[in-house]
Formats: structure tokens, sequence, C-alpha cells
């Protein structure tokens, strides 16, 4: 087991080596290659009038003259021992782990970055309890008693639920329950360490509407987990031990059934936390979603590199987790 | 036909003496489904006593598996139809609560199933499952004295050093041992009555004798009363001492296993006896099988439902495709159900069949 | 007067705000701030709709609460030295003060500029080059220490010489000022030294030199780049963190993206500074908030303004104007900007002005408009100079019936050019959907007289960059039109009109004059504009300036943008001013709440 774990983690961690290649590739050898000069490049670190010294200072700053590779390494070097620039007065140093600085407000990535974190973080891991625990719950309960009234009017929803995206069932809730009915008005995010009760009020109709639609997704899948392992022959001994059906349902069925879901909720809450774009856009939450959403729209390659290589360390982290549980779930990945 | 014969102490066991431990009278098991009502079983009948060993025989669709579920109450389903009388040890369990039969599973009765490596379940330990099985009940049993009990029933089952296979899990262990395994969960509460659906079908021949062995032994050992399903009469042979053959959810022939093999009276039984590998014989041209494909449960053929598949059918004067022939009895608790008159019956077995066995 | 009288009120209303923070909400202080209000009530504008267009909507000097400013997005930064958005330059105002600023106030009001940090506007030498200002006395940022002329000139060094780390701004003063013999680095690089041609002989005085005569250098120094900054606290990019406080508000926090708090300024004094108010206890900047939720925060008035500016989402829109009660608080205001289609002289055939002429009559301006959201978001314009621009004039140059076009004219044209058909390309920018669809409107209205114009569409960020502000790149890829809008940096016909009719701004990249236009008689009129000290004649000049373009058929105007936007009851002090593109002016801004 030991060296199972050990293999996954060295296994992450060339994953995200590779990942950091490939986008530092995607955006910076790329445009390269459809003609983007490095002047141009270095002009986007300037406003609107940017001058030819202003920009030669840039690419010396920067070392956007030296060879890509060269550019590649101190990238990697930054990220694991920080950096120094010349910006301002005083030398600047670019902390650990070292993204660069914004193309717009020369402030560094991480440290702005970072402090998006807890918000998708309170975000995805909220929604995500509130989605597993009823998704499953409603999958359960429907595939037991398959075609009952409850079977059918809980699909009925999860199939709204999948086909109604969090943009309408977001603005609906933040319509009805901060507006029109103002219960939760004034939604802001609020530390947890601050206070808990304000965190969770003012969260709450977000992670309802995320959860709303994974909860759905999670239902149908459950649901159809289950009736598959309810045919299982396992669970006919099961039951042919004389165990009441409550345990054959959880020990036996769910314990199985759980096993493709678990996947799925990594990869899911991994994507989460890399932004959950519509849901901090709809209810205005400064998380990783919104400021990936904004260094997009300005452009903003070193903020866009800086988010997408945490959403791919979310995932690799994500995913590095469920096979670990997957193999403390299941003895024959462990042992095989 | 050496190997037919019984030993000694399975002879001298009471044949229908006194009250049988079960008692199915008449049991009929009809699914409700979109295409109509499926009649699995319509009407089966017989008894066993305990130490006694029943086999049950038919091709898959017959009836069998359904009848030992139905037996088990293992038929879950709202659309399961089950009438008739299941007594066990005097109990109707037809009639009886779930929650009672569910108290019995597992303790008076005990099932084995066919393939052992889908019948456990892949996450637990093998000792876990026993142990399970053992404390459903046994509440009182704690957790040590649940893993020594499935200790000893893994050493009893013959599994080489059973105090550490016990922690193995099931893709663990080869095939003939999951079942060796199995036989032990099923054991592991002393049941009176177990039942064996396919033991051996999925294992490989050399296994399939161990097994066999060990049902055997174990019977003797706990006295139980066993009920052994399969499509192969060679298992049957080896183990039965009564035999019931199933065809289209009917019981067409049911008898003491030596008549039954001696002179078989049912032209589906001679079938399969014709499809049997036997090692005392020398091998003839091929093995037989029944020509034709077993019948829908739906749309069960009028009259006899072997008539379409039965070769002498025509020798009924039509009453196979208008009457539903009953069990008459022919010798002394051999029964059988066929239009065809005993002596026509007689005249073919001994002319046509025997010589080719 | 109307100074001591702001003088004598504050003190009232400041010790109502002494009351309030006693006992919260005692009837007693609400007495104290109703009876402070109901005095203060001066030049008051009426109510209902357009109201804040005209004069200031619920004037009050009402104090204490918290005014919350929304905004979808973030600002380039709200350092004063590295920002180009006028909402920030609007906003700015509150922490910082430029040497000249605009007068709160709405429609031609807003538009007079007075001094700020100056204690009158600049005298100008005789020969226009020299430009001198004398700072008020007792001004103090908001850790005590005094302001002086050499933090002024530092403003404007860091602003302005430092690219690499202030890249936000504009750099006009770089351009007008002698530079130094060795071409100075900025004070970050250069850290000894300092632009020779930014002269403090005193801590009050500073003067600036200039290479050519300027005669809009006071509108010039409204920007917030002269927002006084101590260089010991300069921290370069991150200065927008901690930035020292000139104006009547001051940094209680700064989250980057997130949102800043402004308090009260206590060392600012309020007899230095005869237009700031200083009512709000708290002014709350929330950024990054969905357009739709900022909407509905107005709307119930959770929020006082939307700092942006840009006008209520289309569905709110449409929501207010079906609501009479709602309508009332709204004002349809003009953005100070003109949506255009630029006819580029560099591409043939349009370099021959019959041609010009054919698409000129051809446009049908009102499907145009509409294409752009209807008459609440645009009217139908016909000058290049906005109507809230001094000097606007009203001419019509290619005048057809109802700015719907005219296709015999249009024909007509095309016959003088010597052509049947035209087939060109007609340039946009993807992410601005009504923009595509007036291009779609044109292509549409084109191809009636037989030109056949061919939409292509360019990322925003490198539209003027690399496309169509690229006139090499115009010229290979036979871009004939271009779409564009355009607002003034400081609202006068040279801050409008400069940078899109000037032949000699003409730029291998980055070029505004999307219609290279090089016309001597144009030219001319700008220098002699820029150089003329009497205001009203300069304003005639722009307004020839603009007849000749509109003769020469380089431009062709579409709409002058309009934004609407919503009034929150509980917002004091509302004035649109064409100063800052029709926001609200944000100076004295309170709430009732």
């Amino acid at each position: 087991m030991f060296a199972y774990i050990i293999r996954r983690i060295l296994a992450a961690a060339v994953l995200l080596l590779v990942v950091s290649a490939v986008t530092f590739a995607i955006f910076f050898l790329l445009p390269r290659l459809a003609g983007e000069t490095v002047d141009q490049l270095a002009t986007q670190y300037i406003g609107k009038n940017p001058s030819p010294d202003a920009i030669a200072a840039v690419k010396k700053n920067l070392g956007l003259d030296q060879p890509l590779y060269t550019q590649y390494w101190n990238f990697l070097k930054g990220l694991v021992s920080g950096a120094e620039y010349k910006f301002g007065p005083e030398p600047a140093t670019c902390h650990v782990p070292c993204f660069g600085y914004s193309f717009k407000n020369h402030l560094e990535v991480w440290p702005e970055l970072s402090k998006r974190i807890p918000v998708t973080l309170s975000l995805a891991i909220g929604a995500a309890t509130l989605w597993l625990v009823s998704g499953v719950a409603t999958g359960v309960v429907s595939a037991l008693r398959p075609r009952s009234i409850f079977d059918r009017i809980s699909m009925g929803i999860a199939l709204a639920g999948v086909s109604l995206p969090v943009f309408f069932t977001g603005a609906l809730l933040l319509t009805v329950f901060s507006y029109e009915w103002p219960i939760l008005d004034n939604l802001q995010y609020v530390n947890f360490t601050d206070d808990p009760l304000m965190w969770a009020r003012n969260l709450i109709l977000p992670w309802i509407s995320l959860a709303f639609l994974y909860s759905a997704l999670y239902a149908r899948l459950t649901r159809a987990g289950m009736l598959e392992t309810m045919s299982e022959d396992y669970i006919r001994t099961a039951r042919a031990k004389g165990l009441a059906e409550r345990k054959v349902v959880t020990r036996h069925g769910l314990r199985a059934a759980l096993t493709p879901i678990v996947t799925i909720f990594g990869m899911d809450l991994g994507l989460l936390l890399g932004g959950a774009l519509i849901t901090e856009q709809v209810f205005s939450l400064q998380g990783v979603g919104q400021f990936a959403v904004q260094a997009i729209s300005d452009n903003d390659l070193p903020k866009i590199l800086g988010t997408t290589l945490l959403a791919a360390f979310f995932i690799v982290l994500c995913n590095l987790v469920v096979d670990l549980l997957y193999a403390a779930v299941d003895p024959r990945v462990r042992l095989s | 036909m050496t190997e037919l014969q019984k030993t000694p102490a399975r002879a001298a066991a009471p044949a229908g003496g006194g009250e049988p431990y079960l008692s199915v009278r008449d049991l009929r098991i009809h699914f409700d489904t979109d295409d109509g009502l499926v009649r699995s079983v319509d009407g089966v009948s017989f008894d066993l006593a305990k130490g006694r060993t029943l086999g049950i025989v038919g091709e898959s669709g017959s009836g069998k598996s359904v009848t030992s579920l139905g037996i088990m109450g293992l038929h879950r389903s709202k659309r399961a139809r089950i009438t008739g009388e299941i007594r066990l040890d005097g109990e109707d369990l037809v009639a009886a609560g779930p929650d009672r039969v569910r108290e019995l599973r597992g303790r008076e009765m005990a099932m084995i199933f066919q393939d052992p490596l889908t019948a456990m379940h892949p996450y637990y330990t093998v000792g876990q499952q026993i142990v399970e099985a053992y404390r459903v009940h046994h509440p009182q049993a704690t957790k040590k004295q649940a893993r020594a009990r499935a200790v000893e029933m893994l050493d009893r089952v013959g599994i080489p050093q059973p105090d550490r296979r016990v922690d193995d899990y099931p893709h663990q262990f080869s095939g003939g041992m999951r079942q060796r395994a199995m036989i032990a969960m099923a054991l592991v509460n002393d049941p009176s009555l177990l039942i064996a659906d396919e033991p051996t079908t999925a294992l490989d021949v050399t296994v399939q004798a161990q097994i066999l062995d060990l049902i055997r032994d174990l019977q003797e050992e706990f006295g139980s009363a066993v009920i052994i399903i399969t499509h192969d009469l060679g298992v049957v042979a080896e183990l039965a001492d009564d035999i019931l053959v199933m065809y289209g959810g009917k019981c067409v022939e049911r008898g003491p296993a030596e008549t039954l093999f001696d002179s078989p009276e049912h032209p589906y039984t001679w079938g399969l006896l014709g499809s049997m590998p036997r090692l005392d014989r020398e091998l003839q041209e091929r093995l037989v099988p029944v020509k034709g494909t077993p019948p829908s449960l739906i749309n069960v053929p009028s009259g006899c439902a072997f008539h379409p598949r039965c070769p002498y059918a025509a020798l009924t004067g039509g009453r196979s495709t208008e009457e539903t022939p009953g069990l008459t009895e022919v010798a002394p608790g051999h029964h059988a159900a066929c239009h065809l008159a005993l002596s026509e019956r007689h005249r073919i077995f001994t002319e046509e069949i025997a010589p080719r066995l | 007067m109307r100074r001591s009288r702001t003088v004598a009120l504050t003190a009232t209303a400041a010790a109502a705000v002494l009351v309030v923070t006693g006992c919260s909400s005692s009837t007693k202080s609400t007495d104290a701030k109703s009876t402070a209000s109901g005095s203060a009530t001066e030049a008051a504008g009426g109510s209902g709709a357009n109201a804040a267009t005209k004069g200031i909507v619920n004037a009050s000097d009402k104090k204490g609460g918290t005014v919350t400013f929304e905004m979808k997005g973030t600002p380039d930064s709200l350092d004063p030295g590295n920002t180009y958005y006028a909402y920030i330059y609007n906003f700015s105002r509150l922490y910082g003060r430029p040497l000249t600023t605009f007068q709160p106030g709405a429609g031609e009001a807003g538009n007079k500029l007075v001094p700020d940090l100056a204690e009158s506007l600049g005298q100008v030498s005789a020969d226009g080059l020299s430009w001198t200002y004398k700072l008020r006395k007792g001004l103090k940022y908001d850790d005590g220490t005094p302001i002086t002329s050499k933090d002024v000139k530092y403003a404007v060094e860091r602003s302005n010489f430092a690219p690499d780390v202030n890249s936000n701004g504009p750099t006009y003063f770089k351009e007008l000022l002698v530079d130094n013999p060795t071409p100075y680095e900025g004070p970050y690089k250069d850290k000894t030294g300092d632009l020779k041609s930014i002269e403090t002989p005193d801590d009050t005085t500073i003067v600036f030199h200039l290479t050519h005569a300027f005669a809009d250098f006071d509108y010039l120094v409204s920007a917030p780049q002269t927002v006084p900054v101590p260089q010991a606290k300069d921290t370069g990019a991150e200065y927008v963190k901690k930035i020292v406080s000139s104006g009547s508000f001051k940094f209680e926090s700064y989250e980057d993206g997130k949102q800043a708090v402004l308090v009260p300024n206590t060392n600012w004094d309020p007899s230095t500074d005869p237009i700031r108010k200083q009512l709000p206890d708290k002014i709350v900047l929330r950024m990054n908030i969905d357009q739709a939720t900022i909407d509905k925060d107005l709307l119930a008035g959770n929020a006082q303004v939307d700092l942006v500016g840009g006008g209520v989402d289309p569905q709110t829109q449409a929501q207010i104007l079906q609501n009479p009660k709602l309508k009332a608080n709204t004002d349809n205001a003009y953005g100070g900007r003109l949506v255009y289609m630029a006819i580029n002289t560099d591409v043939a055939p349009f370099d021959n002005i019959e041609c010009r002429k054919a698409v000129q009559y051809a446009v049908d301006k009102v499907s145009v408009q509409t294409a752009l959201g209807g008459p609440v978001r645009g009217q139908v314009a016909n000058t290049v100079l906005p109507p809230d621009i001094p000097g606007h004039q009203d001419f019509n140059v290619w005048e057809t019936k109802d700015n719907k076009g005219d296709e015999a004219k249009a024909k007509a044209a095309l016959k003088a050019c010597g052509k049947d058909s035209i087939t060109t390309v007609l340039s946009a920018r993807t992410e601005r959907a009504t923009e595509v669809a007036a291009a779609t409107s044109i292509q549409a209205a084109l191809k009636k007289v037989g030109i056949n114009a061919e939409i292509q569409q360019f990322p925003q960020g490198k539209y003027l960059a690399d496309s169509a502000g690229a006139p090499k790149f115009a010229k290979e890829h036979n871009i004939g039109l271009m779409m564009m809008q355009w607002g003034a940096d400081w609202p006068t016909g040279y801050g409008f009109l400069q940078q899109i009719v000037d032949g000699r701004a003409i730029k291998a990249s980055g070029n505004s004059n999307l219609a290279s236009l090089n016309d001597p008689a144009v030219n001319k009129l700008l220098d002699d504009a820029a150089t003329n000290p009497d205001r009203a004649a300069r304003e005639k000049i722009y307004g020839d300036i603009d007849k000749k373009v509109m003769e020469a058929a380089v431009y062709v105007p579409l709409t002058d943008f309009k934004v609407f936007l919503y009034r929150p009851d509980n917002a004091t002090n509302l004035a649109s001013t064409p100063a800052f593109s029709g926001e609200y002016d944000y100076l004295n801004i309170g709430t009732t709440k």
C-alpha cells in the first residue's frame, strides 16, 4: 500500500510538470509560432502608450528576450524558489510559488490568486457535500423503489436539474430570496474563521444552485449504479444470509455502487476547485473562477497561466485522492 | 452402476417416514411482466427429510432455481406471485411474514450459489463475510468469537492455513477455494436445510468432484437436508437420494435415485440421461442432447409442455397436445407425468433407449 | 460666501455624526441630521426622469451612512497614476486631489473646470510654453504630513516616465513636457535625477515647461496623474495597496479584485477644499459584481452607484421602462462618446472622396441605431463632436431623409467615383455584440447601392494594436471600413478630436486616426486651437474642424452614445456629468440610508 501511494504521488508530480510545460507552451510558444513577436508580448505588459524603450525595459525585466527553454526553466525555478524582478523603486521579490506578474496591474499573481482559493473552496466543498448527500440519498431511494411515485418525481426533478443551468437557477434563487423576499439579502463572502454563521448564510444560495445541478446528476448516477449492483449475485448472497434489507442496501449495495461515484466526484470536485465560473459570476463571489474570467477578459496571460496551473493542480490532487480512496475501497485495485 | 449405489448410512435414512423436514405442496411462482404472466413454477410438490438429499434436475428455465429461491424467500419483486405451501419444520413460509422468513434464512436454511466469484462481495474479506453471516443470527457473539468460528468453518471445508486465509479477499482465492468458502459461509449457522444451486457448474472438472465430496461429507456430519439443483444428472447421481425432474415449470418425474436411473419413465428424463457422459459405459457414437429448445414460460405449450420436443408425442393419440398429464405413481415413490401408456413406455425404454445409454 | 456656509454646515453635520456614533439609531440623531440637510439644500435639481442631467438630484448635506459602489469586473488600477478609466478618474478624486478638477454638477455645469489642489487655474506664460500653479495653503495627507509641489512633480514623473511600472495611464505629459538632455528614465530607474522641465521653486509652486503651446493644459492637469504622491511612500506597482490620500476620504482597506473601503480622512481640511463635502461614514467599492446583481442592488437601494456608469443591463432597462415609477429615477445621459464608422482613405477606392460620399449616403443610421439598442442607447449623430463636448455645432453635411440613407444619392456618388460596385472589408470587434450588429446593418444598407462589405471581426484587445489600428495591416487586408467608438480624455474639442483627425497622430500600431486623415488644413486648425488662449475662440475652431472632417467624408458618425442610469432613492447629490462620460459625479454622493 505504501509503495502504491508513493508511486501515485510521483506520477501526479510528473503529470503536473507535463501540464505546466504544455500550458507554458500554449501561452508562450504557440503565439510565437503564430507570428507574435516578443515585442508584441512585452507590449501587453505596457498600457496604452507603449514606447520602444518601455518595451525594451519590460523584455529585460521579465527575461522575455531569452530563449523559451530558459524562460520555462526560470518559470519552474520561480515556482519552486521564487524570483526577483525590477518593478518600482526596489527590486520586487516574487514569492514562492512565483506565477509571475499580472499584465494589468503588475501585482504578483499568486498572492492575489491564493486569496481567492478560500472562496472557491468554501463554495465547492459546501456544494459538494450538499449534492453528494442529497444526490446519493435520492438515487438510492429511487433505485430501491424503481417506478414508484418517489422515483418518478425525483427523477423528473433530476432531469430538470441536469437541464437547468446554474445561471438560471442561481439568478432565480437570487431574485426570489435576495430581492423579492429578502431573507438572504446582501450576500457577500465572509471568511469561515471570521463568522461561520454568516459564511454559511451567505453561501447557502450558491451552494443550492450549484448542488442542484450536480445532485441531479448524482441521483441519476446513483440510481443507475444501485439498480445494477442490487441485481448482483453477492446481493442475493447477502440476502440469503438473512441480513436485514437496510444492511443489504447500505453495506453491500451502496458500498459497491459508490465506487464509480467517488471517481466522478473526485473529478467534479477537482474541476470545481479550479473555479466555479458561472456560479461565482452569478453570485458575484470573488473566487478562482471569477479571477480566471477577469484574467481572460483582460487578456492577462500570467494570471491565466496561474489559474490554469492551479486548476490543473486541483484536478491532479483530487484524482490522486480518488485513486488512493479507490484503493482503500476496492481491494482488487490495491493489490493488482 | 456401482457408483450409483448409495452408502448404507444414507440408504438407512428414513425415506418419507414421519414428518418430512421440508414439504412443498403445489408451489406456484408466477411473475407479472410487461410481456405477460411468466409461470416459472407451476404446481411443484415434494418432501424432504433431514439427512436426505434431493436433486432437482432440468434445463435452464425449467424453474428449478426459481423453486429454490422461492423456498429461501428471495423473490422480493412485487410482481412475483407465490402460492401453495412451503412447510419448513411444519411452518408455512409462504404465509409467514418476510421478517420471519429472514430470520430463518441463513439460520435454518442456507444456500450455495453457482458462481462463487460473483456471489461473494469483492470489497470484503472472506472472513468478514462469514463473520457477518454468523453474527446476523448470533447477535450476542463477539467479533472475536465470530472470527474464531469463521476460521473453524474454513478449516472444516478444507482451506489450508484458515487463520491466515480468513483475511484474504475472494479474488485472492482460487475457484474451488471460493466455493469452499461459500460452503463454509452457508454452514456457519448449522442450517437444517442446505440448497446448493449448481454448486459445481462454474468450476474445473477436477475441482467439481472435490466440492461434491465435501458437500456429502458435511451433510453426513451435520445431518441436514440438502437440495442440489443442477442440469447435470451426473452431479445428482453422485449425491442425491431422490430426484425431481422439472420441465417448463412443472415436475415431470420424481422418484428415488436408483429407480429413476434404472427405469426412467418420462421421455424427457430419457433425453437427459442420454446427454449425460458416463464413465462406466463405452462411449456411444456421441452424446445425444435433448432436441429442440426449452419452452416459453409465458406461452407454455398446451397439453404436455414437452410435446413439441417429444419424439413419441404421436403415440398418445393427440392427448399430449390437449390434456395436461398429471403425475401418476408408476412404482412405489416413483411418479411420472406422461400420456404414454405404461407398457408403451417400458417397451420404448428397453428397446430404444436403454441400449444407447 | 459659498465656502463659509459649507464650513458651518460641515460643523453641524459633524456634530450629528458624533451623535449617531454615540447612540446608533435614536430619533434625536435623526432629527439633528434632517435639520442639517434641510437647511443645506442648494440648487437642488428636480426629480423625475433625466433630472440628474439637468441639476443635482436629492441635494443634501446629510452625513453618515455607507455609500456602496458596485462594479462589474475590476478597474485597471485605483492608483491615480496608473489608470485610464473615466470612472476611476471620477472616483479617485475622493482620495486624491489633482491640480484642477471638474465642478460637481450636471450638464454644462459639470464641464466647468475649477482649481482643486491649486488655488487657481494655471498661469500661462506669454509664449504659452510655461504653466504655473500655486498650491493651496495647509494641505495635508491622511497621515498629517504636508503636501508639497514636489509630490505633484513626482506623481507626474512616476505616471508618465515609468511605463514598465505604471503602464495603464496615458502619457500626455511625457509627450508635452521638455525632456532632459539625456532622456529621463523615470523615478524608479533614475533614483537621483528628475525631470528638469517640472520646476518646484518652493513647496507650493509648480511650473511645467512644454515643448509647444497647449491651451488645454488646465484640463490635462485635471487627470489623477497630478494627484500628489510622496516619493517615500511609493512602492511602485504595490502602491495601489497603500495609497496615500490627499482627498476627503482615505483607504481603510483594499483587496485587489474584491473591494476597497474608504473612510473620512480626518486630516482633510474643508477650508482648503471648496468642492468636497465628506458626507458618508464609509464608502465601499465592491468589484467583480455581476451586472444583473448590481442592477438589482440599485433598485433595492443596497448599492448607491454603479461605478462603471455604463448603464443598466438590457433586461433591467426593459423592466424600468415599463414602470413609470422606476423610470422617474433614471437618467438617459450622453456618454461623451461617438459611435462611428471610419472610412480608410488608405484603401482604394476610398481614396476618392466620391466613393466615401457613396458610403455616407448609403448608411441607414436609424437601423444602425436600432442595432445598437435604440434611442435609449444613443442618438443618431451627424457630427464628429458629441453634443456634450463644448464646441459642438449642429450641422449635417451628408443629409438623408430621416437619417435613413439615400440610395439614389449614394449610387450617384458611386458613379461619380467611376464605380458600379465596390468590394471591401468592414471590421468590428468580436466581443462587442452590438458593434457587430451595427456592422451587419450597415452591410445590408451598403449592399443596396452596390458596395459589398465583408465583415471581419477582431478581438478588441488587438483591434487597435494589430488590426484596424495598424495601417499596414488594414491596407493589406483591404479593410476600407472600420467600426469604432471614441470618447474624449477631457471634455474639450481638442481632447476629443486630436487623436482621430490629426494626420501627425497616425501610428504604425495603436493608431486611432483610423481614416488615416492627413489634411494640412485640419492639422493647422488643431495647432491654432492648441495655442489660442481664448476659450470661446478655441471652441469655434473645434466646430470648424468638425465641419472640415465631415466634408472630407472620412468618418460616418452613427450615434452619440447614451447611458441609462438608475438613481436609488437613498442616494444623495446625484448629477450626471459630461466631464466623466455621463457618470454621476462621485465626489459628494451621500446616502439617507
